[in-house]
């Protein structure tokens, strides 16, 4: 498209598929630098991949039974887990996320500080299939479905019971009036079918969404 | 892939054996997407399943098409299957984008669904940016078709009644050698993938698409399925009765979830 001082540039599509870098011819050239530039992206340690991800628990079992499994997503979730939940009297710490991504990189240590970028799992002492998971580091886009299916894959369910806890800036609320006169912060939830129990506030109406982990 | 909901009344799997599977590409203005948006709310089709998949950046939030408080809580994500046994007609709507180098393997898996659910045919709809158009495209009709070679065959010879206008190839080499000509969608997604996937494998499949730029694509999105209504006649064109002309629009039920596409409400004290 041209613009107003008459350069023509390529507008950002909200397609999301730049598929022209896709679509175009490879010259051996290109090969060979595409090569390079994802062996040093994707660098292979061992048998693990940077890109992957790890989930390791320290508690023996093969998987764990799980009945109900508490998710803080974010900075904000996950101090208000810290704050108001969380003790080292009530509960352990089982397990802990191991990633990499552009954003943030999380270590094994289960020693953190809450201006680190953690993602840690916490059972209950007095109740081990009620589990609790922090999660303040930013999970890429593809390693969302990798996160899931390996947390997930860990554990038995019974009866299981999950509650997602995340935060949203007030500015993306998309509403009627202006959010600059919305009372903030408040709450909404969104919940399955298969959730009979009372919701302790208002479901999120459309058009607003949620995305990333939260959404996965 | 795909999971169907369950709906009570025994586990089977629907059958979409003969249907037309109608879905969009993601492409420049989502043209296809809010078409398939208006389908689905207009012939109030009912959720029938999901796709299950690592390819698309997940999303969820409250039914899109609700009418009704009642109706307004279920849950919809990024990618759902709905159908209308009635017009032999299935539908994926496909809500957010594809996640880096993960649009081939969705597109593959697509393919071998289409082939073992045995639907008929496949009907994409798409967009392809405007600004890219050459001098005889800017004149005449903004809407193209794209037939593979077995759907040809079959319907070939409507799309000549209709006077619809074949997506012209453009020169693989221009200015150098005109002669060899290719396929080119320039922001049209995975359009040309699936239609040349599609022509291999002897799928049959017809792309419908417009040129058209970003911005407020709600027209575009009423002139893309009105044209695919000339040929598919999913609802019936209205006359409106004060000047006895068809409104292009009034057939076509705009979702709820259309709200606020630009933004809230502005600031009392702006002004």
């Amino acid at each position: 498209m041209a613009t107003f001082f008459g350069e023509v540039v390529v507008a950002p599509s909200r397609a999301g598929l730049d598929e022209e870098e896709e679509a175009r011819e490879e010259t051996p050239e290109d090969r060979e630098i595409r090569r390079e530039i994802e062996k040093k992206r994707y660098r292979q340690r061992g048998e693990i991949r940077e890109r992957e991800i790890q989930v390791l628990w320290s508690c023996a079992e093969e998987s764990l039974v799980c009945s109900r499994f508490i998710v803080a997503i974010g900075r904000n979730a996950a101090a208000f887990l810290s704050s108001f939940i969380l003790d080292s009297v009530c509960w352990e710490v089982i397990g802990v996320v191991k990633l990499w991504n552009e954003w943030c990189r999380t270590s094994s240590t289960t020693n953190v500080l809450p201006t680190d970028s953690f993602c840690l799992f916490y059972r209950l002492i007095s109740d081990p299939t009620v589990l609790l998971c922090q999660c303040s580091c930013y999970v890429a886009e593809d390693q969302q479905f990798q996160w899931l299916e390996k947390v997930f894959g860990s554990m038995q369910k019974k009866g299981l019971q999950v509650t997602i806890l995340s935060t949203c800036p007030v500015a993306d609320y998309k509403t009627q009036e202006s959010t600059l006169t919305l009372i903030s912060p408040f709450l909404k939830a969104l919940k399955t079918k298969e959730f009979q129990e009372q919701v302790c506030c208002p479901l999120l109406e459309q058009p607003n969404i949620v995305r990333d982990l939260p959404a996965a | 892939m795909f999971i169907p909901c369950d709906r009570g009344g025994g586990s089977a799997a629907p059958d979409f054996k003969g249907f037309t599977l109608l879905m969009p590409a993601v492409s420049v203005g989502n043209v296809g997407q809010l078409a398939i948006d208006l389908v689905i709310s207009t012939l109030d089709m009912t959720k029938v399943g999901y796709f299950y998949t690592d390819c698309l950046v997940p999303m969820v939030g409250n039914n899109p098409y609700a009418t009704a408080e009642e109706n307004s809580v279920e849950l919809s994500i990024n990618a759902e299957v709905y159908s209308l046994p009635s017009k032999k007609l299935v539908v994926l709507q496909i809500r957010s984008p594809f996640i880096k180098n993960k649009y081939r393997p969705f597109c593959e898996t697509l393919l071998s669904w289409v082939k073992s659910s045995k639907c008929a045919r496949v009907v994409l709809l798409s967009s392809s940016h405007a600004y890219q158009r050459d001098d005889e495209q800017l004149l005449g009709t903004p809407l193209r078709y794209l037939l593979t070679p077995d759907l040809e065959k079959a319907v070939g010879g409507r799309m000549k009644e209709l006077n619809w206008k074949e997506m012209e190839k453009v020169a693989a080499y221009p200015g150098i050698n005109d002669t060899d000509k290719v396929l080119h969608i320039p922001g049209g997604g995975i359009t040309k993938l699936l239609f040349t996937e599609s022509c291999s494998e002897g799928i049959q499949m017809a792309v419908l698409l417009k040129f058209c730029s970003e911005g407020d694509n709600i027209p575009d999105a009423f002139v893309l399925v009105n044209y695919l209504n000339e040929w598919l006649q999913l609802t019936k064109s209205e006359v409106s009765t004060s000047n006895n002309s068809t409104d292009p629009s009034s057939q076509w039920k705009i979702p709820s979830s259309w709200r606020l596409l630009f933004g809230n409400g502005l600031p009392p004290a702006l002004f």
